[in-house]
C-alpha cells in the first residue's frame, strides 16, 4: 500500500489515487505535425523499466489532480512528486 | 477435578474456580478459564486431534501456538462452523463445539488410512504426475482426491456475524508484547510516540508466561503485569491484544486482524466479531519471537511427540500434565527447561538423547543431578504406538545398539527459529547464522527493527532495559534437521506434518530435479499449509542442501508472503458485504419507481427502471406497452443517471473542439448539439449532447458508464497536456434529476409547467434553455430527444427531481401520460438506429457507426490523426446496419454471428453480429442492429444470424439501420 505525496494534500494512501500510465510519454504538441510512427509511438510503446520510472496518477477520490510521479519500479520508493504539467527534478 | 485427569493441582494462569463445558467430537469436557481448546483437550487425556492430510495417520497436539501443523478442528457449527481452526490458539468458552477433522467416518476408525499403506503411490509431486495422466482420467480421480486429501468443511450458509475495518497511525508499531516488545514499547512512549503494541495472544508476556523466570527477583509475570498495566493507561498508547499482525506491505502500512469476540460464548451484537486493522506506522518494531523447530526423525508425527517448549507451556501457562513418562529429544540446553518443568509437575523422564557428544551445561546437568539419564550423542531411530506413543527406539548416531524407552511423551527441539516473516515480507533481507543454526533478519528495507527472540537475541539480557532476568549460560547448540533410520528400516520421518512431506519427498523432488527451494516448495507443497511451514521449511531446505552438497546459505529461502497466520475471509471483507459489497447510485425519483411496480437493472452502480410491470406482463408486452404510450402521446423517463459535466472559462469551445470530432464555437448560446468523442488510438469512445448556456459555460452529457471516465480525462488534458487552456470542469450528474418527456403531446404537457414559449419556432429542436419549471427555479430545459418523437429533457436540482416527476404526472393525466423504463428506451434508440454501448465497443470507428459525416476538417481532435489509419478506413469494416427476420416474426438473438450458409462446414466465414435486439411497436415485428462487414454495401442481401450454441439459424434480411421515420420529421414538428 503505497504512500503518495499529493502536491496538494500531501501524502495520501494510494486507495485514493488511480494509476495513469506511462507519464514519460506526452502528447504531441502540434498533432498536425506529428508523423505516424510518433503517434504509434506515443500511443503503443511503452517501456517497462525496472528501477526508476515516470507515472501519472490521479488523485481521484481527493482532489481530483493530476500528478506525475517518479517511483522504483523495484521497491515502490516514491522519489518525487509533482503537480502533471510540473517538474520533478525542481 | 476427576474430569480433567492431566491437570495440574497447581499453577498456570487459569482460573480453576471456574468450569467452562466444550464439546470435542461430541463428547463433552470440562476445561477452565485461560484454557485454549488444546490444553483442555490434553487435560482430558484426548491425545488424537486429527488426521493428516494425506495418509490420514492418526496425529496429536504438537505446538502451544501459531505453529500448530496437527490440531486442526472445526469450531461451532450452523452457520458459523469454521474449519482449520487452530486447537492451540483457540480460547476456550463455555459451551464451545469442535470437531475432528479429515476422517471419515470417525476419528478412530478412518477409512482413508489405507492411504498410508498406499503411501507409495502418493509420492511428491502426487498432483503434477496425475495432472499428466490423460486428462479424461483426472476428471474420474479427481472426486476421490479431493475427497480424501482435505481440510475442514467450511459452512454453507452466510456468515451472520459482522466484521469491520479500522485505519490508525502512529510514530512506532510494536509487533510482540513479550519482555523485547514490552521494552520496547515502554521507552518509546516514555519519550511521548504514539504507540501501538499489538499481541497476538490473549495476554501479554510471551514466553514469560510459559516458563518459570525471574525478572529482579521476582516472578517474571509480576513484571509483564507492571509494564502492561502502566502502557494500558497511556494516553497515547493504544495496545491490542488477541490482534495478530499478519501482512507488512509497502510503506510501512501493517495489516493485523483483532480478534473481539472469537472467546466470548455469546456474541454481543454491537461488536464485530473480528476488526481487520491497516496501521501506518512511522518505525515499526518487530518483537515477533521464535519458534521451536523439531527434528525430523523416524516415525516423528505420532500423538505425543510434541516441541519441547510446548510441553512445558501446558505445564506452566495452563497447569496440565501433557505427560507422565517423557523422553527429549534435543540438540540444545535450552530445552533441558521442560525436563526440569515436568520433573517439577511429577512426571518421570526415563531419558533425554542429546546429539551432542560432551553436554556438560547449567541446565543439562540440573537434569542429570535429578537423576535422569543423559545420552550423548544419540538419535530416535523409531518410535512406537499408533493412536499414542508409548515407546522410543534410540541409538547412538555413529552406530550401535538400540536402546528403549518406555514414554507416553517424546519432547523434540531442533533449536529455535526467529520470526522473520514480517521482517522478510517488509523487503528485508534474512541471512542463515550456522552458530545459532537458524535464519536471522539482517538488511531492512524499510523503516523497521527486530528486537528479542526475532532477530537471534535469546536472553532475557538481550530484551529487557533497566531490569534484570534470571539467564544461565548455555552451551552451543548442535544444529540438526533430521535423523537417520537405522539399517535396514524405513520410518517415515516427517518434515511438513500438514501436509504430510517427508524428508524422502524431498529426497524424491532432488531426485527429479526440483532443487530450487521455490520448486521444492510448490513440488512437494512443503510449507503450503495453514501454517504457513513454521516448523518445516527450514528442515526441508536444510535437507535439501545436504543432498546437494551444499551449505544452507547457498541453498537460501523461499520468500515469505502475507498472511503469517489464517485470516478469515470475513475479515477481510469487511462490512463490504450484500448490499455493502459497493455503493449503489439512487436517481433522485428511486423510491417513486420502487413504489410504482418498477423492475430494476443495473447500470454500473447505478439501478435504472427496467420497465412497470402490469399483471400478466414480462418485460417484452410492458416495454411494448409503454413505447406505444409514447408513440402515441406522452411519456416520461427518469434519465437522471446520464453523466453532466459543467464546462465553464474563456476556453471552454476550444477545449470542446479539442475533445469532440465535431465543431463547437459557433455553437449559438441556447443551443445544443451531439458530440461524439475518440480515444487517442482513433476508435469512438463516447457520445452525448452539450449544450451551450453561455458564451463560456456548456454543459457537457456522457453515457452514464463513462460518466466517471470522461471527467477523468478531461481534467488529464487540462492539467497534463493543455494547461494553459483556462477551463474548469466539474462533475453535476449528482446536482440534477433529469427526465425526457417524449411522445407528440409532449409540447402540450410541458408548456402548462413551463415559463418558456416552447412553440417550435420559439425553441426549435436542439434548442436549450435556463427556466423555471413546475415551479421550480434554476431548471434547464432542452428540446433533443432519444426516442425520435417530439421531446423535451428537462433538468431540475436533484432534490427537486420527484416534485417534477410528479407535476409532469399530474399534469400529463389528461393527455394519458405514461412512464417508460430502459428497455423500451432502449426499443426507441434501436429504432431510430442510434448507436451506444453495443455498437460503440471500442472496436468501432465513428465511420463504422454511420457518424463519419461528424467529423469537422477544420481542426484536430483527441483520435483524429490515428482514425484515418489504413486500417481504420477499409471498406470492409464492420459497419452498423439494420436487420429484420425475413419471416418477419422470428426474434435474432443479440450475440448471433452473420454468416452466408449456416450449414457450412466449419470454418466458416463470420460477416458480422448482432449488436442490439428490440421489439418494433411501431414496424410490429422484430429488428436489430448489427456490425456487418462492408455493411454500407450490403443492404437487401439475406444472411443468417447464427446462434450455434442454440443450434439456432434466423434468415434475416440487411436494411437500413433507421427503421422509423429516417428524416428525423417527428422530432423537428
Amino acid at each position: 500500500m503505497l504512500l503518495i505525496k499529493c502536491p496538494w494534500c500531501g501524502e495520501r494512501d494510494m486507495v485514493e489515487f488511480t494509476h495513469g500510465g506511462d507519464a514519460t510519454k506526452v502528447y504531441p504538441k502540434d498533432p498536425n505535425a506529428t508523423t505516424s510512427e510518433e503517434w504509434h509511438d506515443f500511443i503503443y510503446l511503452r517501456e517497462n523499466p525496472c528501477g526508476e520510472h515516470v507515472e501519472y496518477w490521479h488523485h481521484v477520490a481527493g482532489c481530483r489532480q493530476w500528478l506525475k510521479v517518479r517511483r522504483d519500479t523495484t521497491t515502490h520508493d516514491i522519489l518525487t512528486t509533482a503537480p502533471a504539467d510540473g517538474d520533478l527534478d525542481t | 477435578m476427576t474430569g480433567q485427569p492431566w491437570r495440574l493441582e497447581n499453577g498456570g494462569h487459569i482460573d480453576r474456580s471456574c468450569s467452562l463445558s466444550f464439546a470435542f467430537d461430541g463428547k463433552i469436557m470440562e476445561g477452565h478459564p485461560g484454557d485454549t481448546l488444546a490444553s483442555a483437550l490434553l487435560a482430558n487425556g484426548t491425545r488424537l486431534v486429527g488426521r493428516s492430510f494425506k495418509y490420514h495417520r492418526p496425529r496429536g497436539i504438537f505446538s502451544a501456538g501459531v505453529e500448530e501443523p496437527n490440531a486442526l478442528v472445526e469450531l461451532r457449527t450452523g452457520n458459523r462452523q469454521e474449519p482449520n481452526s487452530l486447537a492451540t490458539t483457540t480460547e476456550l468458552f463455555d459451551g464451545l463445539e469442535a470437531s475432528s477433522q479429515n476422517r471419515w467416518p470417525n476419528l478412530r476408525f478412518d477409512f482413508s488410512q489405507v492411504n498410508g499403506a498406499l503411501s507409495r503411490f502418493l509420492p511428491a509431486g502426487f498432483y503434477y504426475k496425475t495432472f499428466m495422466w490423460p486428462a479424461n482420467l483426472w476428471l474420474t480421480y479427481e472426486h476421490f482426491i479431493r475427497k480424501a486429501a482435505g481440510m475442514g468443511i467450511a459452512s454453507r450458509e452466510s456468515d451472520p456475524d459482522r466484521y469491520e475495518s479500522r485505519s490508525a497511525h502512529c510514530d512506532v508499531l510494536v509487533v510482540g508484547g513479550g519482555p523485547a516488545g514490552l521494552t520496547a514499547a515502554m521507552t518509546a512512549a516514555e519519550i511521548g510516540e504514539r504507540v501501538i503494541v499489538l499481541e497476538q495472544a490473549p495476554h501479554f508476556g510471551g514466553w514469560l508466561r510459559r516458563e518459570k523466570r525471574t525478572i529482579d527477583g521476582s516472578p517474571a509475570m509480576d513484571w509483564v503485569d507492571a509494564v502492561s498495566t502502566r502502557l494500558s493507561a497511556m494516553a497515547d498508547v493504544r495496545v491490542l491484544t488477541r490482534t495478530s499482525a499478519f501482512g507488512y506491505y509497502d510503506h510501512n502500512m501493517i495489516t493485523a486482524v483483532e480478534r473481539v469476540q472469537d472467546h466470548v460464548p455469546k456474541s454481543d451484537p454491537f461488536l464485530p466479531r473480528q476488526r481487520l486493522w491497516s496501521i501506518r506506522a512511522k518505525r515499526v518494531v518487530l518483537a515477533t519471537g521464535a519458534v521451536e523447530q523439531p527434528i525430523a526423525f523416524p516415525e516423528n508425527d505420532r500423538p505425543g511427540v510434541m516441541l519441547a517448549g510446548a510441553a512445558r507451556t501446558y505445564i506452566n501457562e495452563y497447569g496440565v500434565l501433557p505427560g507422565r513418562m517423557a523422553v527429549l529429544q534435543t540438540n540444545n540446553d535450552n530445552a533441558y527447561r521442560s525436563a526440569i518443568d515436568l520433573l517439577d509437575a511429577g512426571a518421570r523422564v526415563t531419558a533425554v538423547l542429546d546429539v551432542r557428544d560432551h553436554v556438560d551445561g547449567h541446565l543439562p546437568n540440573q537434569v542429570r543431578d535429578r537423576g535422569v539419564p543423559i545420552l550423548q550423542g544419540y538419535g530416535v531411530v523409531e518410535t512406537k504406538g499408533y493412536f499414542a506413543i508409548r515407546q522410543v527406539l534410540a541409538r547412538p548416531l555413529v552406530g550401535g545398539p538400540v536402546r528403549r524407552y518406555d514414554c507416553d511423551l517424546l519432547c523434540v527441539s531442533g533449536g529455535w527459529a526467529p520470526q522473520v516473516h514480517l521482517h522478510s515480507q517488509s523487503g528485508g533481507k534474512v541471512v542463515f547464522d550456522a552458530e545459532k543454526g537458524c535464519f536471522l533478519p539482517s538488511e531492512a528495507r524499510q523503516n523497521c527493527v527486530s528486537i528479542g527472540s526475532a532477530a537471534g537475541l535469546f536472553t532475557l539480557k538481550d530484551c529487557l532495559k533497566g531490569a534484570n532476568g534470571d539467564d544461565v549460560p548455555e552451551q552451543a547448540i548442535k544444529p540438526t534437521w533430521s535423523l537417520p533410520n537405522a539399517p535396514g528400516r524405513h520410518g517415515k520421518r516427517f518434515v511438513d506434518f500438514q501436509d504430510d512431506v517427508t524428508a524422502e519427498d524431498v529426497a524424491l523432488a532432488h531426485r527429479e530435479g526440483y532443487v530450487s527451494v521455490e520448486h521444492l516448495k510448490r513440488y512437494t507443497t512443503l510449507g503450503m499449509g495453514t501454517d504457513q511451514g513454521k516448523t518445516s521449511n527450514v528442515i526441508g531446505l536444510a535437507i535439501m542442501a545436504k543432498l546437494k552438497g551444499q551449505n544452507i546459505p547457498a541453498v537460501g529461502t523461499t520468500k515469505f508472503r502475507p498472511p503469517y497466520t489464517a485470516v478469515s475471509m470475513g475479515a477481510m471483507a469487511g462490512r463490504a458485504v450484500g448490499h455493502h459489497f459497493q455503493p449503489l447510485r439512487r436517481s433522485p425519483m428511486d423510491n417513486w419507481h420502487h413504489d410504482n411496480g418498477c423492475k430494476w437493472v443495473d447500470a454500473g452502480l447505478w439501478r435504472r427502471p427496467h420497465f412497470y410491470t402490469r399483471p400478466g406482463e414480462d418485460v417484452n408486452s410492458a416495454a411494448l406497452r409503454e413505447g406505444r404510450t409514447v408513440r402515441a402521446g406522452v411519456g416520461i423517463v427518469d434519465v437522471s443517471t446520464l453523466g453532466k459535466i459543467d464546462i465553464q472559462g474563456p476556453d471552454a469551445a476550444e477545449l470542446l473542439n479539442r475533445i469532440y470530432v465535431n465543431g463547437w464555437k459557433k455553437l449559438a448560446v441556447g443551443k445544443a448539439r451531439y458530440g461524439v468523442m475518440l480515444r487517442e488510438d482513433g476508435m469512438a469512445y463516447d457520445d452525448g449532447t452539450t449544450s451551450r448556456l453561455s458564451e463560456n459555460h456548456f454543459i457537457m452529457t456522457t453515457t452514464t458508464a463513462n460518466a466517471g471516465p470522461v471527467l477523468a480525462k478531461l481534467e488529464y488534458y487540462l492539467q497534463a497536456v493543455w494547461p494553459e487552456l483556462r477551463v474548469q470542469v466539474a462533475c453535476v450528474t449528482d446536482q440534477y434529476a433529469a427526465i425526457a418527456v417524449a411522445g407528440p403531446k409532449s409540447r402540450d404537457v410541458m408548456q402548462r409547467l413551463i415559463d418558456l414559449d416552447i412553440s417550435n419556432d420559439a425553441f426549435p429542436f436542439m434548442a436549450a434553455a435556463p427556466c423555471c419549471f413546475a415551479g421550480i427555479a434554476g431548471a434547464r430545459l432542452f428540446r433533443i430527444s432519444f426516442s425520435g418523437e417530439l421531446a423535451y429533457e428537462i433538468n431540475v436540482p436533484a432534490d427537486y427531481g420527484q416534485a417534477a416527476w410528479n407535476a409532469l404526472l399530474e399534469t400529463g393525466r389528461e393527455d394519458g401520460v405514461g412512464v417508460y423504463g430502459i428497455e423500451a428506451m432502449s426499443a426507441f434508440r434501436i429504432e431510430k438506429g442510434h448507436v451506444a454501448g453495443p455498437e460503440i465497443n471500442g472496436q468501432t470507428t465513428i465511420g463504422d457507426l454511420g457518424l463519419g459525416g461528424l467529423q469537422s476538417e477544420q481542426k484536430h481532435n483527441i483520435g483524429k490523426s490515428l482514425a484515418i489509419r489504413e486500417g481504420l478506413i477499409d471498406p470492409a469494416r464492420p459497419a452498423v446496419v439494420g436487420l429484420v427476420p425475413v419471416d418477419g416474426k422470428t426474434w435474432i438473438k443479440a450475440g448471433a454471428q452473420l454468416v452466408e450458409n449456416p450449414d457450412a462446414p466449419p470454418p466458416v466465414a463470420m460477416l458480422g453480429h448482432v449488436t442490439s435486439i428490440a421489439y418494433s411497436g411501431e414496424l410490429n415485428h422484430p429488428i436489430a442492429l448489427a456490425l456487418l462487414s462492408g455493411g454500407k454495401e450490403r443492404a437487401g442481401e439475406e444472411l443468417y444470424a447464427a446462434f450455434p450454441l442454440r443450434n439456432e439459424a434466423v434468415r434475416v434480411r440487411v436494411v437500413s439501420p433507421h427503421f422509423v421515420d429516417p428524416d428525423g420529421e417527428r422530432m423537428r414538428v
